[in-house]
């Protein structure tokens, strides 16, 4: 177990010392600086000249909206028809069908949203030209996209007064270019030189020692599965994700990408300080998230290493820990690290299943999507920490009577109001979607449907409830991990988490833009001894109350009907 | 938005082929340089391709090591877990049933040195892998169904362990395939 802790706390330490790096070259490319990259500008120029951009162009915020909006519309409609028609198309050797109308909905939505929930399986449910063209597309634009918004926001910051904030397609296009894809091509060599299948061949048939003949499923997964932790998605190429042995081979594997999914969260944290020149308000936006994450870790590594109590009731000693759903070479330490990082930075890939984890591990689970700004996605972990920020500044002045003030802008009542509406957004979401599932369940059990409300869940009693909980909770986070037993693949789960997850990532997005393009255009008010400080000690721990007092008020009831029933049911 | 749709189609073609054409052909491309040419790294055995180094096998025979319980049984065309709840009463039947049959099977060996990966099941129904005392534990059986000395197996399952990434980071494993074709071998 001891080599197993190590390996943890190795893969972190070794997340922070590529971060640093990452985070200056990252300032570097959007302030326009020489980077060693620069080789690929004559191809964006191209880019831009083919699509008629001029990337020069300043934009307002809400133009960056539109633009952001508009390309997404684009990709949704595209992703829909392709997925639907997926089987009259080339590259699909396995011969896959094509998808109906309301996975397909689901399908794009959800990788449109950065979230990758996953209603199908990836050996049977998609193609090679729909994983490729599709979902791994996706994957890199919509990791962009949250890039892009959160870049707007840096500049916002950093003006004294302005309604300029930057060219949204020259953010977009070099964040592809010169951040996502020279990592991925790195990421992708690695996995590929330590196992996983990279050549565009098909299904191939074994015998085995015993006799029995077996698929073995392949493809080109190697790129697909750098981007799918590099730009937070964590959507799998194999149904299994990354406890696939061929998506995720051996402990080498296992810490690229595991450091690939939270490297650029945690660079983008230290780029915000060194791109408006504050660092110490990095560093205390840094230390909340990381108070917050080993808050969630450490009990989720013990409930895992300590293994499932029914079964030590049985006699067995379980030295190797809860291992039901996980892998023998990743563990339970490594596995629950997973479980942690996954969910709290919406990447949703998993190296264990989680509807198998402990009840504790599930609650954190369930705690860290719920939260979402401990490092979060790509881009938007850092906007949904700003909302608590605002309502901490907002907070914060009302206790001592001052207005509140940001960045040296006045925070007033209409950003306030829009933080409320987006901090209550999701609780909303969450919960009206748990209760409308229950009550179908409770009410309509046997509703003439092609699979019966009856039949959705896996397992019995508390973590039944956890499991409808938990693919809410998912769809809102954009996470895209699940308590996998749900029934999900059916009309009723696809339709409504694809409502879920276009409203719980686009007002994020566009709230938070929002709130910092409108402050940033108000009159800029010198720092004096009367200024709120935001880069202390103080306000750090003022944040992280105001994030916990939040989430535990809106959630608690729901929790304490599942995991945390569930809990003490188990540990009697 | 009128403005913005042109551009947003054209760009999105655009990065189509970068992306998703020319990006996964690179890594192909190169992949044909890595073990396995890309497609994934097979074992031999007499000769003959029996299965890949990374896919988990289903062994059932007394005279084979045997592999994790498996929820696809072990069939490589799909992948994944049981997903049952750590206190499922169902689930706890069959993992009562397990473990009578282990005993069934290995007389000699004690309920409470069962390691758990062997009565539980892994998450992608493939996992390659045991742990060093999951393997040990099976000598016995394995040693007499075949006439072979247990201090023998004993050495065969050290050889086929693969020790923590730089001797530190992560758990010991044992290739279950490979130990299996191993003892095939064994003269």
């Amino acid at each position: 177990m001891t080599t197993e802790i190590l390996g943890v706390i190795a893969t972190y330490g070794l997340t922070l010392l590529l971060a640093w790096p990452l985070a200056r070259y990252i300032v570097k490319v959007f302030k326009g600086e020489k980077t060693w990259s620069d080789f690929m500008a004559p191809m964006e120029r191209l880019f831009f000249k083919i699509s008629g951009i001029d990337p020069k162009e300043e934009m307002t915020w809400k133009e960056h909206l539109k633009a952001l909006l508009t390309i997404n519309l684009v990709w949704f409609v595209y992703a829909f028809f392709m997925l639907m028609f997926q089987d009259k198309l080339p590259l699909n050797p396995d011969g896959n069908p094509g998808q109906s109308a309301d996975l397909a909905f689901n399908t794009a939505i959800s990788f449109l949203v950065n979230c990758n929930l996953q209603h199908y399986s990836g050996e049977t449910g998609v193609t090679y030209l729909t994983q490729l063209f599709v979902l791994a597309f996706l994957q890199f634009v919509t990791a962009a996209t949250g890039i892009a918004a959160l870049i707007v926001v840096f500049k916002a910051f950093k003006e004294k007064s302005t309604t300029r904030l930057g060219n949204f397609w020259d953010i977009f296009l070099k964040t592809n270019t010169r951040i996502l894809l020279p990592l991925c091509i790195v990421i992708a060599l690695i996995l590929a030189f330590n196992g996983a299948p990279a050549s565009f061949d098909g299904k191939d048939t074994v015998v085995t020692m015993q006799g029995d003949t077996v698929n073995v499923s392949r493809g080109p997964a190697a790129g697909f599965i750098a981007i799918k932790h590099l730009g937070t998605n964590g959507g799998g190429w194999f149904g299994a994700n990354s406890c696939h042995p061929l998506e995720n081979p051996n402990y080498v594997t296992w810490m690229t990408e595991m450091v690939a999914q939270v490297v650029i969260p945690i660079a983008m944290v230290f780029a915000l300080g060194m791109f408006i020149n504050r660092r110490k308000f990095a560093y205390v936006i840094f230390g909340v998230m990381t108070i917050g994450m080993i808050i969630l870790l450490v009990p989720t590594m013990m409930a895992e290493i300590n293994g499932n109590p029914a079964i030590a009731h049985m006699g067995i000693q379980q030295l190797t820990g809860a291992m039901e759903g996980k892998e023998v070479r990743f563990g339970p330490a490594a596995t629950g690290y997973w479980s942690t990082v996954t969910t709290i930075i919406s990447t949703g890939s998993i190296c264990g299943f989680h509807d198998s984890t402990m009840p504790m591990t599930g609650l954190m689970e369930l705690l860290g999507m719920m939260l979402n700004c401990f490092y979060g996605g790509c881009g938007v972990g850092i906007l949904n920490y700003y909302i608590f920020i605002i309502i901490a500044v907002f907070i914060s002045g009302l206790m001592v009577g001052r207005t509140p003030e940001l960045m040296g802008h006045k925070l007033e009542a209409r950003e306030v109001k829009i933080a409320a509406i987006i901090t209550l957004l999701s609780p909303f979401l969450i919960l009206a979607g748990t209760a409308l599932s229950s009550w179908v369940l409770a009410h309509h059990p046997d509703a003439n449907w092609a699979v019966k409300p009856s039949a959705w869940l896996n397992n019995p009693g508390y973590h039944g409830f956890s499991e409808m909980l938990y693919e809410y909770t998912s769809s809102n986070a954009n996470n895209g991990s699940g308590f996998e037993g749900l029934g999900d693949g059916n009309v009723f789960w696809n339709v409504s988490t694809g409502f879920v997850l276009i409203l719980g990532r686009f007002l994020p997005i566009i709230g938070p833009v929002a709130i910092a393009g409108i402050m940033a255009s108000k009159k800029y008010i010198p720092e004096s001894a009367g200024t709120l400080r935001t880069d202390s000690l103080t306000f750090g721990a003022m944040t992280f109350a105001v994030i916990i007092v939040l989430t535990a008020l809106s959630y608690f009831p729901a929790l304490a009907l599942g995991p945390i029933a569930e809990y003490f049911s188990l540990y009697r | 938005m009128k403005k913005y749709l042109l551009p947003s189609i054209k760009l999105t073609v655009l990065l189509l082929v970068l992306l998703a054409g020319i990006y996964p052909l690179i890594i192909a491309g190169i992949a044909k340089m890595a073990p396995g040419k890309g497609g994934g790294v097979t074992v031999t055995h007499n000769g003959k391709v029996v299965g890949y180094e990374n896919i988990g096998q289903k062994f059932t025979n007394d005279k084979y090591f045997w592999s994790r319980p498996s929820t696809v049984d072990y069939n490589a065309a799909g992948s994944g877990g049981s997903n049952k709840a750590p206190g499922n009463p169902d689930y706890l039947k069959t993992v009562a049933e397990r473990i009578d049959t282990f005993l069934a099977h290995n007389p000699d060996v004690k309920k409470e040195d069962i390691p758990a990966e062997l009565v539980t099941a892994s998450a992608s129904g493939l996992d390659p892998h045991l742990s060093p005392a999951a393997a040990y534990i099976q000598i016995a059986r394995v040693a007499k169904a075949r006439g072979i000395a247990p201090e023998k197996l004993k050495q065969l399952v050290d050889a086929n362990t693969k020790a923590p990434l730089l001797g530190m980071l992560g758990p010991s494993t044992v290739n279950v395939l490979q130990l299996n074709v191993a003892l095939d071998e064994l003269k």
